[in-house]
Formats: structure tokens, C-alpha cells, sequence
């Protein structure tokens, strides 16, 4: 049986050559990202400002019937409630601000959700109520800033290890294609108005991780080929290292795209941002490894002759085994 | 790298065959079947987002535990003092700004007071409680130490937790998980619960239960002005009793604390059938309730609770062994919740719920379901899409990918660690890194291959040339996994434990097993060619 290839063998695709347009791409779709997560801001979830969040699911309907929802609860006075469905058109999120003075007397709350929750058991008999959260403004807070913290810590310690077992110029190119990746999937949170929460840093983190993944597999890949072909002309040692690990990119790109879509169809539904945002991720994680971690290399002046000090006694009974001497 | 002495062989099988069988109890249960009692019975725990039930996060204010050892440090220097050879009289005392300040009338006696409050100031154990200065001859001033402070607070969360623990141990819920969070936290999750209400109502209060007399000689008139008559306080009635909305002056000294409760249970008054509740003293209080109450016949005494009088009955006769009944306008749950805390002793520190989360039950079941479904089908199309790519490599792969799954629920269970929704995700991509190790072998064969080395030369290559890279690549999600363990909080964090175990069992399974199995097929079969 002839086994499956997603890329033929010998694929030579001259990537490179596209690499000045697609670079102001990139740049001009990271500095629309910021633009829309500063004027447009992101739907932070009661995780990140505090307040409440009632999730409720309309069995009974196809649709949940968010514009009547809204008014009957603007009349309860509590403030203006924030809707959107999750996951399912059936399904809601409701998320208010806390009650004033609702730091010092947690009754209030408690009586806001109970006001709320048989309010709209009362207008719509097949509304079930699958959660709450109450997130006070101090751990809100809190978690918002461990959230930052535990983000830049990743970034900034896996480029340092990258600068250690490379060279300095791979952990900026890391670090540069890894801010691209997370931008972008902040871009898509702030053009969506998707519900951005805790499971949505978890998301960033894991992009994070595969981003940087990407990136090491076509380094490694570089920096053999800096050793082997030494006179190569960098962009063509970058085309035949990315070509060359094309077949696993795409493979490893598939298998999470896969597994990935599973959940965001048939998952359950508190986890569609979280699979949405990972989908997302992952093209761009997969497309930065090729056009903005190998680029950065020739800019940041890597050549043939980077690695020259490194050649070890292995490598050149390697060398000899291959017949290159 | 192709070898695999006998020894090697054992230990591999060992370790995949121990961490698959672990596993093995969760998945019975979870599939509705009864694992054999007399087996171990290492389980994954389903988080709250999973199983359905209630999260409080409550929290201490240390300004309150700074309030009470104030008020415990005044009292004292009060009967120190009083009770020193010579007596030292002092005046003037403020507690303003968090520090206890007074005068001694003698400043001749500022040695014999340094000396009477020394116990005192530095405490029992090794860290000084107060600092003690005297300003202008005879003034003395205490300050908490912040190390003081610091252990105070420590302490009263140590207590704090056990007596959440009892109370809520008291409503018979299943399997409540109370764990401290930081120094002034406590996280406790309970499962199944859907109505959090009864249970923030049960840890809301304190429960510091006072008996104290009436003072019937204040004027009913300067209490509602809010003018204090000598050696009394003013308490206000509870909300829900007749009288809320008025309070009464009842004796500063003299009263009886509720810490000397052996027992507390809701009952009926036999009369009107008002609920109420009946208590238990221990003997030495049971003696000091005695006395009280032979004193103050025909006197009003108040039943406080946490600064509110709940009622203040006459005493008509002498109580003498040691039970009373507290009345007090309670309905039959919240005579049966005074009960408990009575029952489980008083908060040593007031905590206040500032994370709340109920997930229903239909809502975590759907998940668990829905999630379930979800990795199955993710992972049978990525096991016929490798199969179909790499063929007798590919199988390979996908028994390993099966095991690693197989691995990380087993270490989970050993370790009783819980499984929530981020958990999942971190399955799937522990699912995506252990394809991804494969997958970077299999290529690197495949590229060898087409460089005309020979079928074993060929697998050697493939292993030595991608184990360097999913090296690399497995230690920066391990540098992630950390930082998000270290710095994330809940979701994050049950993201990071799955990661961090599926990191190791990828690369195990990925780089070992399948390079054994490939190993022995090798020898066995040597086969001229490999289709790859």
C-alpha cells in the first residue's frame, strides 16, 4: 500500500522570496492587532474585572432569546447586563458588574444572582442555569496581573534557553515570531469580542509553546545546514531548511488542526474560545515559523560562518561518514 | 542507539506496564463499572468543571486579627498592672493608629511596668510580639511586629481552616476539599453542592457566642444617641429578631463566653414550639454559668452573637447544670446553622467569600461527555492519518501516542491529582507533542532514506538526528509548564500539571518505546528494505 505523503518528496518551494512581502504583513496585521485590543479592548471576562457571570442554557430553543433577556434584566436595575451565547446559539453568558458596596457586604451579590436567576426562570421555563461566577475586583486583580506574569516569565526564560543552545540571533528570532503569534491571536479576541478569560491565557500559553516548538524544529534544522553547507547562500540554506522540515510542519500543523477541530465542533462549549483561539494560534504560529523566525536570521546577520567554532570531533566523523571530506 | 540489552527491554515494559494499570482503576468507574475493593484504587479526581458542585474562595482580613490582638494586649496590660506589687496606675490609654499607648500616673514606675508587660510583649515563642517604647518618661507605646502579626495571622488561618472543616463536614456533603491558598486563603470546593447559600451562611459567621447582663439603670434615651454609660457597651439586636433596629447597654465585664461549649443541637422550646437551641457547657463553664445566674436572678442577660444580641431573656431561676437554651426568633435552618458553628467552635478571624463559582452538574456531566467525544474522534483520525502515513512506523507511533494517553491518566491517578476542563486541552496538545515527536523521527528516516543510507543506518539516523530536536523542543514546553505551575492560578494551572506529565510520558513513549519496538523488529525481521 502507498503510504500517505502530504508534501511529495524533494518539495522545493523558494519561501524566501516572498519574504519581504509577507514580512509587511505580518508587521501591519501585529500593529492592526494592537491598534484593535487598544480602541476596540478586549471582552474581558469576569475572571480579569471582577463581577458576576450566570451561565444559562435555553434547552428547549434553538436560539436564546438574548435581545428580550437583556431588557428584562436592565429592568431588575442592576445595571446593563452583557450577553453572548457559548459555544451554542442556546447557550449565555450574563455578566454584571458587582452591586455597589458589595465588597464589604457579600449578601448583595448573592441577591443579585438570586434576583436574576428566578427572574429569568420565571419569563422562560427551559432556561437552566449551568454556573456562576463571582470574582471580587481584588482577585480579579490579582489574577489578571499572575496572568502577565506568567506569560512574560514563559516568553522571556525559553528565548534565554534558546540564546543558550544556539545562538543570541535564534533566541531574538525566537522571541520575535513568538510576539507575533500572541498579537495576532489577541487581535483575533478583540475583532471577535470572543469572552477573553483565564482558559484564553491558558490558550496563549500554549500557542506560546507550540510557536516556540515550530521555531526549534527549523533551527535545529538551520543550524545543521549552516555546518554542512558552509558557502550555501543563507537564503537559499533557509529555503532548503524549511523545505526540508516542510513534511513535519504540516504533518504536526494537521494532527493538531484535527484534534483541535474535534473539540471546537463536538467539545463542550465552555472551551470553544479556548479551542478558537489555539486554531488560530497554530496557523499563525506555523506561518511565523517559516516567514518571520527564519528571516530574522540573515537580518540579524547569522552566516555560514556561525557555527564554524562549534564543530566537534563527532561532527567531523560524521562529516566523514557522509563522504563530505 | 539501536541497542536494547535484556535488562533495557524489562524496564521499559515495567514502567509502561505499571503507569497503564494505574490508570486502570479511573477508567472502570468512569465507564460504570466497580473496581474490586481489596485492589488499590488510584483515582483521578474530576475537577468542579467537570463533576458539577460549588468553589468558595474566602478570605481573612489580617486587620481584623490586628483589631483582636489589640484588644487582647489592652486587656492584658490592664490586669498586668493591675495586678502587679506595687499596683501601677495608668490613664490616658488610646488604641488609635494600631497602637496601644497609656500613662503611667508614677513615672518612678517605669521599670516594674517594663518588667510586668516583658512576658507579654515578647510572646512564647521565638519571634518578639510587640515592640515596646517609652516616650517622655512615662508614656508607653506598643507596636504589633509585623513577624507578630504575620504569625498571628498564620495561627488564626490554621485554626480558621479546621473549624471550616467541621462545619461543613457537620452538612454531610461528600468529599469537600478545604485547602489553604497563600497566607490568608482558604480554597474549599464542594461537590455536587449546587446551592452555595447555605454554605456561605455557615462559614459567613464567626460565631463567637457572649453572654452578657443587661444594664437596666441606662437610659433608653442616651443609647439611641449613641452615649455609652460607664463600663458598658451597646449592642444592636440581630437583624430578624422584634427588636432590630434598637440595641441595648449590657455590661462590658462580667459575661460568659460561648468557647466553653461541649455541645450544641437544634431543638423546639416545649411550650410554643419555637425553634430554638440547646447547649452544652463544659465544667468549668458550666460552674461560671451557675454563678451568673444565681447572681442575677430576675435580671435581663443578653445572648450575643458576633456583636448582635439575639435575645436578652430575664433570668427567673438559677441554671445550674451547665445547658441553657438560646432562643431567638431562629427558623428551624438557622437555629439548625447556629447549631453547627456553636457545635464546631468560633472563626477565630471573620472570612469573606471573594471568588465564588456553582457549576451545575448538567453542565460538567455535558462536558465530561462532550469532551470525551471529542478526544476520541480527534484521536482516531490522527491514528489512521499516521498509520496511513508512515505504515508499520506508523503503528508504531500510534500504540505509543494510545500508551502515553494510558500513562499520564495512571500518573495522574498515583499522584490523586484532578482533572479539569484546561485539563483536557492540555491532553490534547501533550497529543500533539507526542505525534510531533514521532512524526520528526519518522520524517528524519524518511530523508535519510532518500539519501540512499541503508534500512537500519537509516532508523539509527532518523532516532540520533530528531531525539536532539524534540530535546529542544520538550524542554521549552517543560520551562512553559513550570512558569504557568509557579505563576497561573486555577485553570492555568490544572493545564500545566497535564502538560508537565504528558511531557515526560511523550518523550518516553515516543523516543524509547517505539524505538524498541522498531529495534526488535529490525533484528527479527531484517528486513533488505523499509517502507517508509
Amino acid at each position: 500500500m502507498p503510504l500517505l505523503k502530504l508534501v511529495p518528496d524533494n518539495t522545493n518551494i523558494h519561501f524566501l522570496k516572498w519574504q519581504w512581502p509577507t514580512t509587511i504583513v505580518s508587521v501591519l496585521l501585529m500593529i492592526a492587532s494592537w491598534t484593535l485590543v487598544f480602541t476596540e479592548g478586549l471582552n474581558l471576562g469576569v475572571d480579569f474585572v471582577g463581577g458576576q457571570m450566570i451561565r444559562v442554557t435555553f434547552t428547549q430553543s434553538a436560539k436564546a432569546p438574548v435581545p428580550v433577556l437583556r431588557g428584562e434584566i436592565e429592568k431588575l436595575g442592576y445595571g446593563e447586563p452583557v450577553i453572548q451565547t457559548v459555544g451554542t446559539p442556546n447557550a449565555v453568558s450574563i455578566r454584571m458588574r458587582l452591586p455597589h458596596g458589595s465588597e464589604g457586604n457579600a449578601g448583595l451579590a448573592d441577591k443579585m444572582t438570586r434576583t436574576i436567576t428566578s427572574d429569568i426562570k420565571a419569563h422562560h421555563p427551559d432556561a437552566r442555569v449551568d454556573g456562576v461566577d463571582s470574582v471580587s475586583g481584588k482577585v480579579s486583580d490579582e489574577l489578571g496581573w499572575t496572568a502577565v506574569k506568567a506569560l512574560g516569565f514563559a516568553a522571556l526564560a525559553i528565548s534565554i534557553y534558546i540564546w543558550f543552545r544556539f545562538e543570541w540571533q535564534f533566541g531574538v528570532g525566537a522571541l520575535v515570531s513568538l510576539i507575533h503569534d500572541v498579537s495576532l491571536t489577541m487581535g483575533l479576541f478583540a475583532v471577535t469580542q470572543m469572552e477573553f478569560d483565564l482558559t484564553i491565557v491558558a490558550a496563549i500559553l500554549t500557542i506560546l509553546g507550540y510557536s516556540l516548538n515550530d521555531t526549534i524544529v527549523v533551527y535545529d534544522r538551520i543550524r545543521e545546514n549552516l555546518k554542512k553547507y558552509r558557502r550555501m547562500p543563507m537564503n537559499e540554506l533557509l529555503d532548503l531548511s524549511v523545505n526540508e522540515t516542510l513534511a513535519r510542519t504540516i504533518m504536526v500543523a494537521a494532527t493538531m488542526l484535527i484534534t483541535l477541530t474535534a473539540l471546537l465542533v463536538l467539545g463542550p462549549k465552555v472551551i470553544f474560545g479556548f479551542s478558537a483561539a489555539l486554531i488560530v494560534g497554530i496557523v499563525v504560529a506555523t506561518y511565523s515559523s517559516v516567514y518571520a523566525a527564519a528571516p530574522m536570521l540573515t537580518w540579524l546577520g547569522v552566516t555560514g560562518q556561525s557555527f564554524v567554532p562549534s564543530e566537534t570531533a563527532q561532527d567531523r566523523q560524521e562529516r566523514i561518514a557522509r563522504g563530505e571530506v | 542507539m539501536l541497542d536494547f540489552p535484556v535488562w533495557k527491554r524489562i524496564w521499559l515494559w515495567a514502567l509502561t506496564l505499571v503507569a497503564v494499570a494505574c490508570a486502570l482503576p479511573t477508567l472502570v468507574t468512569q465507564f460504570g463499572g466497580t473496581w474490586p475493593s481489596q485492589l488499590p484504587n488510584p483515582q483521578v479526581n474530576l475537577g468542579l468543571d467537570l463533576a458539577g458542585g460549588s468553589q468558595l474562595l474566602l478570605e481573612a482580613q489580617p486587620s481584623d486579627v490586628a483589631k483582636q490582638r489589640m484588644d487582647t494586649m489592652n486587656e492584658t496590660v490592664r490586669t498586668k498592672l493591675r495586678d502587679a506589687k506595687p499596683r501601677i496606675q495608668i490613664g490616658d490609654v488610646s488604641t488609635a493608629n494600631g497602637r496601644l499607648s497609656f500613662l503611667l500616673e508614677d513615672p518612678s514606675q517605669v521599670d516594674a511596668a517594663r518588667e510586668a508587660l516583658l512576658p507579654a510583649v515578647n510572646g512564647t515563642g521565638s519571634v518578639r510580639e510587640w515592640d515596646l517604647q517609652v516616650v517622655d518618661g512615662s508614656r508607653f507605646v506598643l507596636t504589633q511586629t509585623q513577624k507578630g502579626l504575620d504569625n498571628a495571622v498564620t495561627q488564626a488561618m490554621d485554626s480558621a481552616t479546621e473549624v471550616v472543616r467541621k462545619r461543613i463536614d457537620a452538612l454531610g456533603t461528600r468529599e469537600p476539599t478545604i485547602v489553604r491558598e497563600g497566607p490568608r486563603r482558604i480554597m474549599v470546593q464542594v461537590p455536587g453542592l449546587q446551592n452555595p447559600q447555605q454554605l456561605k451562611d455557615l462559614l459567613g459567621k464567626t460565631a463567637e457566642l457572649e453572654f452578657k447582663l443587661v444594664d437596666t439603670t441606662a437610659l433608653q434615651s442616651d443609647i439611641a444617641q449613641g452615649i455609652v454609660p460607664p463600663g458598658d457597651e451597646i449592642v444592636p439586636y440581630a437583624p430578624g429578631t422584634p427588636q432590630a433596629g434598637t440595641s441595648i447597654a449590657v455590661k462590658r465585664l462580667g459575661g460568659i463566653r460561648g468557647d466553653t461549649l461541649t455541645n450544641a443541637q437544634q431543638s423546639f422550646q416545649p411550650q410554643t414550639n419555637e425553634p430554638v437551641v440547646n447547649i452544652q457547657f463544659n465544667g468549668q463553664g458550666a460552674d461560671k454559668f451557675g454563678r451568673l445566674t444565681t447572681e442575677n436572678v430576675n435580671k435581663p442577660f443578653a445572648i450575643i452573637l458576633d456583636g448582635q444580641v439575639l435575645s436578652a431573656p430575664n433570668i427567673n431561676e438559677p441554671i445550674l447544670g451547665g445547658s441553657a437554651i438560646i432562643s431567638g426568633s431562629f427558623t428551624v435552618e438557622s437555629a439548625n446553622a447556629l447549631a453547627i458553628q456553636l457545635r464546631s467552635g468560633a472563626l477565630p478571624v471573620k472570612l469573606t467569600v471573594v471568588d465564588e463559582s456553582t457549576v451545575s452538574a448538567e453542565l460538567g456531566a455535558d462536558s465530561i461527555h462532550k469532551g470525551a467525544v471529542a478526544m476520541l474522534v480527534g484521536t482516531v483520525i490522527i491514528v489512521l492519518l499516521i498509520a496511513a502515513a508512515y505504515g508499520r512506523f506508523g503503528i508504531y507511533a500510534d500504540l505509543a501516542v494510545i500508551i502515553n494517553v494510558l500513562m499520564i491518566l495512571g500518573i495522574m491517578a498515583v499522584f490523586n491529582t484532578t482533572l479539569t476542563l484546561p485539563g483536557i486541552a492540555g491532553f490534547v496538545l501533550t497529543i500533539g507533542t507526542a505525534v510531533d515527536a514521532n512524526v520528526l523521527i519518522n520524517e528524519r528516516i524518511r530523508e535519510e532514506r532518500r539519501r540512499g543510507r541503508k534500512a537500519f543506518q537509516a532508523v539509527d539516523l532518523g532516532y540520533k538526528e530528531a531525539s536532539r530536536t524534540i530535546f529542544d523542543a520538550n524542554i521549552t514546553h517543560v520551562i512553559a509548564a513550570t512558569l504557568m505551575f509557579m505563576f497561573g492560578s486555577g485553570p492555568i494551572k490544572g493545564f500545566a500539571v497535564v502538560l508537565m506529565i504528558g511531557i515526560v510520558t511523550s518523550v518516553f513513549t515516543a523516543v524509547y518505546l517505539t524505538r524498541m519496538w522498531v529495534a526488535l523488529w529490525l533484528r527479527r525481521a531484517r528486513p533488505a528494505d523499509i517502507h517508509i
